[in-house]
């Protein structure tokens, strides 16, 4: 049994190394493709004809024009081998700060979108599945699916223009109101902003888990175990109650952990329509911007919440389902 | 043997599914077309044909759990009165019990004490579960174990155990002992022969002729969707005494009987011959045979046969 842990924890950490290194390098070399050149970025046309040569040259050196790729690269996986991520070239500030404080705002926000899309969806998921082709399920079904093929980017904007705009109930954008300062910031005008973003990435979150749910529930209906309970006279109230639920858990709750992948890609698309100042955002400004350090460093910080999210849902089913935790089957 | 109770009465049941077949267009397969079983108290009658003749639906449809695109016509009587989808409901886990095929039929991450008491956790039916697991030398530790826990013997023990929880008036076992070995099957057709002695009916649906023959008091023969026979056991002593030539055929095919097949298969439910399904394969099959036709009784069982004397 020892040994067999010791060999999980040892693939894990092998799985999470080479997953780093490859996504990192893979970062790395779509920002070093990409035709942006990080000068006329970040200082403008304009401002860098009035520059004289030497000025340039300066510049170029602090954005790493001319060096190598596989220098760079090599240089910012040493430093960050050695727990130093380097120091983000637009914010001037070190990477692991403006990670953390980014990372802040978005996991809130995500956090929020997260639970609420799993709670939601794992519920209307049972709904539809008790019964297929219900009306019930058809509402749903056919709910889910116009939300799945809505981009979400789309559905922040309709949002923003509903309830920003025309109601005037929610804030239009950023973490927390124009003008104030920082001291004079409430949670409840945190909570605020926070909404319509979240709410946007929920919804879009909902679809899948719904869907996912619905998928599993059908199928456990129509299983033999379901058959024999039924059978043995318990009625659809007392199988969703013994049987379905403990059965589509297990499931849902791997899908719950997975979806935080997707979580992460919407919240770039979502912080960038409410201009809300998290983790998402600062990704796209870092690649339109070719700060590579910032850029390599959400990549990498994403990466390893992902991998969290799966291995998580992995330990948890190896505790929940009784076959793989007193079977002693493998994870 | 004296004449009890009649429990169930089943008569000329058929259990058709909807099918779409090229796009929208719907058609009615009907499985099983004519069935005709009596079931009496302390009786144990099995229910013999051939894997996939739709034997377990007819277990389905007595108990009201049919899947939704299948419909079911004909009569059926419990206990004197029709069988109808409120009695089935009310009946079903309390007077009347199935016994799924294997543990597949239990729910793999409900430990089996609560499963089998359907949650229930008052004290009553902790002692009724208790008392029913020292009958059948069952420790009290499965109680807390998980399905996939059980071993070959103690599953099909904890299977039958199930029904006792309700005071089963009928019991249907569906195929209970596939792949077990012969000591096996013994011991557990010893349960069901058990129930019955203790005064519930058994409906045993089986594939298996010989181990019917062993624990059954009559035997009811299934061919291609239709009752063909119905005979005591004891008919099955002699081939003389058998009616239909289906039946004949079965009690040649068996190992002290001189195993002769006969050569072919069951007509699929989609091109069945007009009459008698067992025409085409039938050494005395004539022109009447291609009519309907109907059971008639014949020395004391009941026969599908025009011919049968």
């Amino acid at each position: 049994m020892w040994k067999k842990q010791v060999l999980f924890i040892g693939t894990q950490a092998v799985r999470m190394l080479l997953l780093t290194f490859f996504v990192s390098l893979a970062a790395f070399l779509l920002l070093s493709a990409s035709p942006i050149d990080p000068l006329q970025a970040n200082v403008g046309q304009a401002a860098l004809g009035s520059l004289s040569q030497e000025q340039i040259e300066k510049l170029q050196a602090y954005w790493g024009v001319g060096v190598p790729p596989v220098e760079r690269f090599l240089a910012w996986a040493g430093d960050f081998f050695r727990g130093d991520m380097g120091v983000s070239l637009l914010y001037r500030q070190p990477v692991a700060k403006v990670i953390g404080v980014k990372l802040m705002n978005s996991l809130w926000l995500m956090t929020m979108a997260w639970i609420l899309s799993g709670a939601v969806g794992f519920v209307l998921g049972i709904l539809a599945g008790i019964r297929e082709g219900s009306i019930l399920d058809r509402i749903i079904r056919g709910y889910s699916l116009l939300i799945a093929s809505t981009p979400a980017f789309w559905l922040a904007l309709v949002l923003l223009m509903v309830f920003a705009v025309w109601l005037k109930m929610l804030p239009i954008g950023l973490s927390v109101p124009i003008g104030m300062e920082a001291g004079g910031v409430t949670a409840m005008d945190r909570v605020r902003h926070a909404v319509l973003p979240a709410v946007t990435l929920s919804i879009t979150g909902i679809a899948g888990i719904t869907l996912h749910t619905r998928e599993k529930m059908i199928e456990i209906m129509e299983s033999d175990y379901v058959l024999f309970a039924r059978a043995r006279g318990e009625s659809t109230y007392e199988i969703v109650k013994n049987h379905a639920l403990r059965n589509v858990l297990l499931p849902a709750l791997t899908l719950q952990f997975a979806s935080i992948s997707e979580i992460f890609g919407g919240s770039v698309l979502v912080e960038q329509v409410f201009s809300y100042p998290g983790l998402g955002q600062a990704a796209v400004t870092a690649g339109l911007g070719s700060d590579v350090p910032l850029l390599l460093g959400i990549t990498v910080i994403s990466a390893l919440f992902v991998f969290g999210g799966n291995l998580t849902a992995n330990l948890l089913y190896g505790i929940i389902d009784p076959r793989i935790r007193k079977g002693g089957a493998e994870i | 043997m004296e004449k009890k109770k009649v429990i169930l009465d089943i008569r000329n049941v058929s259990v058709s599914f909807e099918q779409y077949e090229r796009g929208f267009r719907k058609r009615k397969l009907p499985v099983i077309r004519s069935l005709d079983v009596t079931v009496h108290e302390g009786e144990m009658v099995a229910v013999v044909g051939s894997s996939g003749s739709g034997k377990s639906l007819l277990a389905h449809g007595i108990l009201g759990i049919l899947p939704y695109n299948a419909s079911m016509s004909g009569e059926m009587l419990y206990d004197g009165a029709p069988l109808t989808k409120e009695r089935q409901k009310a009946l079903r886990g309390s007077e009347i019990a199935l016994v799924p095929q294997s543990v597949a039929f239990l729910d793999p991450l409900m430990k089996i004490g609560p499963q089998i008491r359907k949650g229930k956790k008052d004290r009553a039916s902790r002692e009724r579960l208790n008392d029913i697991f020292r009958g059948y030398h069952l420790k009290e530790e499965v109680q807390e174990q998980y399905p996939f826990e059980l071993s070959g013997g103690m599953n099909r023990r904890v299977l039958v155990s199930t029904a006792l929880m309700g005071s089963p008036r009928l019991v249907i076992a569906d195929e209970p002992t596939p792949g077990l070995h012969m000591d096996m099957v013994r011991r557990v057709m010893g349960h069901f022969r058990e129930l019955a002695d203790r005064g519930a009916g058994v409906l045993l649906i089986t594939h298996d002729l010989e181990q019917a023959l062993q624990v059954a008091d009559r035997v009811v023969v299934f061919y291609s969707g239709m009752t063909v026979e119905d005979a005591s056991v004891q008919d099955f002593q002699r081939e003389e005494t058998l009616r239909h030539p289906y039946t004949r055929a079965l009690w040649r095919a068996m190992p002290e009987n001189g195993l002769q097949f006969l050569p072919g298969t069951q007509p699929y439910v989609k091109d069945l011959p007009e009459g008698c399904p067992f025409g085409p394969r039938c050494e005395a099959c004539t022109e009447e045979c291609r009519r309907e036709i109907p059971v008639r009784e014949l020395r004391g069982g009941s026969v599908r046969c025009v011919h049968a004397t």
